[in-house]
């Protein structure tokens, strides 16, 4: 019988027409809401195997011994393999260093480091194979933070390093160190009348995407292997799977299979590789699905960081200076920890004016979960310190903490301290001015629905802890930088593959890309575009594979930037060879052909003045036109080693937040009421999609604001908390109305004037939480996420 | 064993199932029927809400054993439990067997549901529940994974409760997460769906 759940061309036309700037609605919004759509764990093969991976139970340990012979001799298991079965030399992988190991070898680094697979015909039966592999462990004493990782005598999490960062880091437990040094400090601090200092901590974040790791590995005859897989970027991640396999990366056949969220947690590789190796090894197809514990392990998280700040003011309100240092914390491996340093080094000002500038960000190596890419990437810890900061020098300051703000706002042309002129707009005291003069929820919300307390309004909600006694409210506010796309010269290019013809009568559009469609709406967007530069209705999209070019990642808010722009500029070639067989077949008949500019609008060629030269049916005839072809954003430049000086990144996107709360002062209770933002987008392609992005982003702000933390112990470096049990994401009950204000001020550099979206909302709503719990409570509240103990004293 | 229940008003028989098989791993790998989502396999999640003899319920903390006999709706049954429901009255039972429904899917059948489509792919033109329906119009859908946990719940809510406030639409999906929307999306989607209900659209 096959396989099921491979996944389809998606065709929409029938109903939905719009071009960009339309709130078209998803093409497979359909096959999502009737249960037809497949996700990666929805993929099933006849006579697969399912695989299971063994987790270290120590976070750093040498391993003594491995004995698989237990788990091998169980009925209905297939396959079992360690280090030892490893195909080639290549043994690890990474997005930019390549550090991790595939299967461990000799040592342990973290907690949940994957020992062994195995494969059997009964998940269960696969598991508890797993649980008969005995390991001993010889444990090593555990690194955790800046004091363990670099003291003299500390051990090294990896020895002999040979990355090309390893040459200019203080210490080689240190991943990547990035300054940013501009003006003078020293001097600068002469002339402030206020300095305000603090030491902030923010917790480390889980993305905590619903669809699981998980995927499909099927053997060919070839010798290669068909991999079905959720993943941002297929070919980064081809890259890294075929040189492990020791096949050439056109015998590893990838295609995204359907993905149930991503938000960075899918950039590294998690089950990939194992599902590959366990296919080539038995020959069977394998399925790998991680469970909700596993997936915990399975992927990195949002670094947690401690920040030092201090900031000076003049009496007037004016910024004078900022030193600054960025502690985060990559955990065992690198991942994309020197990227997010680069980001945490170069935003760490924020959007704000400050000519004197010393920030030093950094990365360590310790024995704590990995961490990596997270919406925000970087710029999220930052914000949280340097929105405190300027509540605590307007409070310093005598004056309103919007108004300190605005005083400092950048704008368009303002010089970032790494030197970068930001030339398209920065709307900053704007969306400030916005998110403010939105109305406010009704004081004493809760008894709106009558004369009782309607407790699921209040602080507690249904635990009925407070009818309205002790509660406080508090209003603040905040503002973030996030960069979009990738930075620091990174080749950040994008494949569109745009296929025009004739099909029932009518002319259709075929998309094909790599992007990774994780959830935020890229085919969307993608189909419009289509419509809108080749005048269709009809347009069908390819599922995102690797026969096409790479699309780059779905990550750093630049799919509608990236591969948009690679949709757009296909689909301008496309056309320019449509018009040119119309000028062939029928330029004759008509002087418009050749003096005109030309559209593709409604079926039909028409003039810009409107007047129908051909339809396109009569143009393309039985022909159809293709073209793949790359598409580049402007180029950026590493930052200075020493200064962190350089033209670092393609664009900057802004967002503001203000949070309104409601505090029960005795139990430590926040009710966030409501989460209102304003956004500057470029231009909404999608308007509907676009919102969609501003509110989830948001309530992954308040999530970590003052719910969600990975809770790692110090002492072992475990991890404590790995389920929703005890890893509290936001439910509909936790989270507020988002009113959201969008503000459409054209980039010239980017396609249609567009701004990237999806992370600048995940950065300004933390910290505007933060302020109205404090505005609430009066207390300081210097780490996130805050929980009853601190706001009752009790912590 | 072997179970035998009815899952979307079709008798359904599931062989060799081990005991500690969930009604969530009989349903997405036994019977072809992988609408109701594993997100975290503990009953915090709500993806995968399924109706037990009307009931919502986590099919990952049922026991296969359990469903022996009973009534299960999935979200690939919803629209078809809606247009019954809409048609014969209420039906809070989850007792809405058709009357052909004695035939049953056999297994192959069921798995080839995937594979079925319209003429578009997208599913364009098929009929859906008015709470499927919101969701799209709406935007509440973006990766998807909670949704059809979130449909069979939101569906069962309009049904006990055709003109839900704020508060009471918060309160009865307050067991689905959603990682993608910030849920004001959804809570658009069930107003949505009340209102057109009770416009009789």
């Amino acid at each position: 019988m096959g396989t099921t759940g491979l996944p389809t061309n998606i065709t929409q036309g029938s109903r939905t027409k719009g071009g960009i700037g339309e709130s078209t609605l998803r093409p497979d919004g359909t096959l999502k809401v009737t249960g037809e759509f497949a996700y990666s764990s929805d993929m099933w093969h006849e006579d697969m195997l399912w695989g299971q991976i063994l987790r270290s139970t120590v976070a750093h340990a040498e391993i003594v011994s491995i004995d698989t012979a237990e788990a091998l001799a169980t009925p209905g298991v297939y396959a079992v393999m360690t280090y030892d079965d490893l195909p080639t030399d290549v043994k690890h992988y990474g997005l930019e260093i390549r550090d991790t190991p595939v299967l461990a070898h000799g040592k342990i680094r973290h907690h949940g480091e994957p020992v062994a697979i195995v494969a059997a015909d009964h998940p269960e039966t696969a598991r508890r194979a797993a649980a008969k592999i005995k390991v001993e462990y010889r444990e090593l004493p555990v690194v955790t933070d800046e004091a363990s990782a670099t003291a003299p005598d500390a051990v090294l999490v990896h020895g002999n390093r040979t990355d090309h960062h390893s040459g200019h880091v203080p210490h080689p437990n240190i991943v990547h160190r990035q300054p940013v040094i501009r003006g003078d400090v020293a001097k600068a601090r002469e002339r402030a009348d206020v300095i305000v200092e603090g030491e902030y901590v923010f917790g480390m974040q889980d993305q905590a995407f619903l669809g699981p790791e998980s995927g499909l590995a099927v053997p060919a005859e070839d010798g290669g292997v068909d991999l079905y897989v959720a993943t941002q970027w297929l070919h980064a991640d081809l890259g890294q799977i075929a040189p492990v396999l020791g096949l050439p990366e056109d015998k590893v056949r990838m295609t995204l299979a359907g993905v149930g969220g991503a938000f960075g947690g899918r950039e590294d590789l998690s089950m990939q590789i194992h599902a590959c190796l366990l296919a080539l090894r038995t020959g069977k197809p394998v399925k790998i699905v991680f469970n909700r514990f596993e997936s915990f392990f399975g992927h990195v998280h949002r670094h947690p960081a401690k920040l030092h700040y201090e900031h000076g003011a003049t009496k007037d309100g004016k910024l004078t200076h900022l030193k600054a240092r960025i502690v985060l914390d990559g955990g065992a491996y690198a991942s994309s920890s020197p990227a997010v340093v680069g980001n945490a080094a170069s935003l760490g000002a924020g959007p704000y004016v400050i000519e004197d500038v010393d920030i030093e960000a950094l990365a360590l190596y310790t024995n704590n979960p990995p961490c990596g890419a997270m919406r925000g990437f970087g710029a999220v810890q930052a914000c949280f310190a340097y929105e405190a900061q300027m509540d605590k020098l307007a409070a310093r300051l005598g004056m309103d903490p919007v108004e300190f703000r605005r005083i400092n706002a950048m704008s368009q042309g303002a010089v970032m301290p790494t030197g970068q002129v930001v030339d398209s707009p920065a709307p900053v005291a704007e969306l400030l001015r916005r998110v403010k003069a939105m109305p406010m929820p009704p004081e004493r919300q809760w008894l709106a629905a009558g004369e009782a307390a309607d407790v699921r309004e209040l602080p507690g909600g249904l635990s009925n802890t407070t009818h309205g006694e002790g509660v406080v409210r508090g209003v603040g506010y905040a503002v973030g930088i996030k960069n979009v796309g990738f930075s620091e010269g990174f080749d950040d290019y994008s494949t569109a593959r745009v296929r025009m013809e004739v099909v029932g009568g009518e002319p259709v559009a075929t998309v094909h890309t790599a992007m990774a469609e994780v959830g935020q709406g890229g085919i969307t967007v993608h189909a419009q575009i289509a419509r809108t530069e080749l005048g269709v209705t009809q347009v069908t999209i390819n599922p995102a594979n690797t026969q096409v070019g790479s699309a780059g990642s779905t990550s750093a808010s630049r799919q509608t930037y990236v591969t948009g722009g690679a949709v757009r500029n296909a689909c301008e070639l496309v056309r320019e060879k449509v018009l040119e067989m119309g000028r062939r077949a029928f330029g004759t008949y008509h002087p418009a052909w050749a003096t005109a500019e030309l559209l593709l609008e409604g079926g039909k060629v028409v003039t810009d003045a409107g007047e129908v030269l051909a339809d396109l049916v009569d143009v393309l005839g039985d022909e159809a036109v293709e073209i793949e072809e790359q598409w580049r954003h402007r180029p950026t430049e590493p930052f200075d080693l020493r200064t962190g000086q350089g033209f670092g990144h393609v664009q900057y996107s802004f967002a503001a937040h203000r949070a309104v709360v409601e505090v029960d002062t005795e139990l430590g209770m926040v009710k966030v009421v409501e989460l209102a933002c304003a956004q500057d987008v470029g231009k909404a392609l999608n308007p509907l999609s676009v919102l969609g992005q501003i509110q989830g982003g948001t309530t992954q702000g308040l999530g970590i604001a003052v719910m969600e933390e990975i809770v790692v112990d110090p002492k072992t470096a475990k991890v404590r908390n790995p389920s929703f049990t005890d890893y509290l994401i936001p439910t509909i009950l936790d989270t507020p109305t988002i009113p959201v204000d969008v503000l459409e001020l054209a980039d010239d550099h980017a396609p249609y004037g567009l701004r990237g979206v999806g992370e600048a909302p995940t950065l300004s709503s933390t910290p505007a939480v933060l302020a109205a719990i404090r505005a609430a409570t009066g207390l300081e509240l210097n780490r996130t996420p805050v929980r009853p103990e601190h706001l009752t004293g009790t912590a | 064993m072997r179970v035998t229940f009815t899952v979307n008003g079709r008798p359904q028989e599931a062989d060799d199932v081990w005991e500690g098989e969930s009604l969530l791993y009989v349903l997405r790998e036994r019977l072809g029927l992988p609408g109701s989502k594993n997100a975290c396999e503990q009953g915090e999640c709500g993806s995968c809400t399924v109706r037990l003899d009307g009931v919502p319920v986590c099919a990952c903390l049922v026991a296969a054993g359990q469903v022996e006999g009973r009534e299960v709706v999935t979200v690939e049954g919803l629209a078809d439990f809606a247009k019954q429901r809409a048609e014969h009255g209420g039906c809070a039972s989850g007792a809405c067997g058709t009357a052909d429904a004695a035939a049953g899917t056999p297994l192959d059948e069921a798995r080839r549901w995937a594979a079925r489509g319209s003429d578009s792919h997208t599913g364009e033109g098929t009929e859906l529940s008015p709470v499927q329906q919101a969701f799209i119009d709406a935007g509440a859908v973006q990766c998807g994974f909670c949704t059809p946990g979130l449909l069979v719940a939101a569906d069962e809510m309009l049904e006990r409760h055709p003109s839900p406030t704020d508060a009471d639409i918060r309160e009865a999906l307050s067991g689905n997460l959603c990682r993608c929307t910030g849920y004001e999306k959804i809570m658009d989607a069930v107003r949505l769906a009340a209102a057109r209900q009770s416009e009789g659209v």
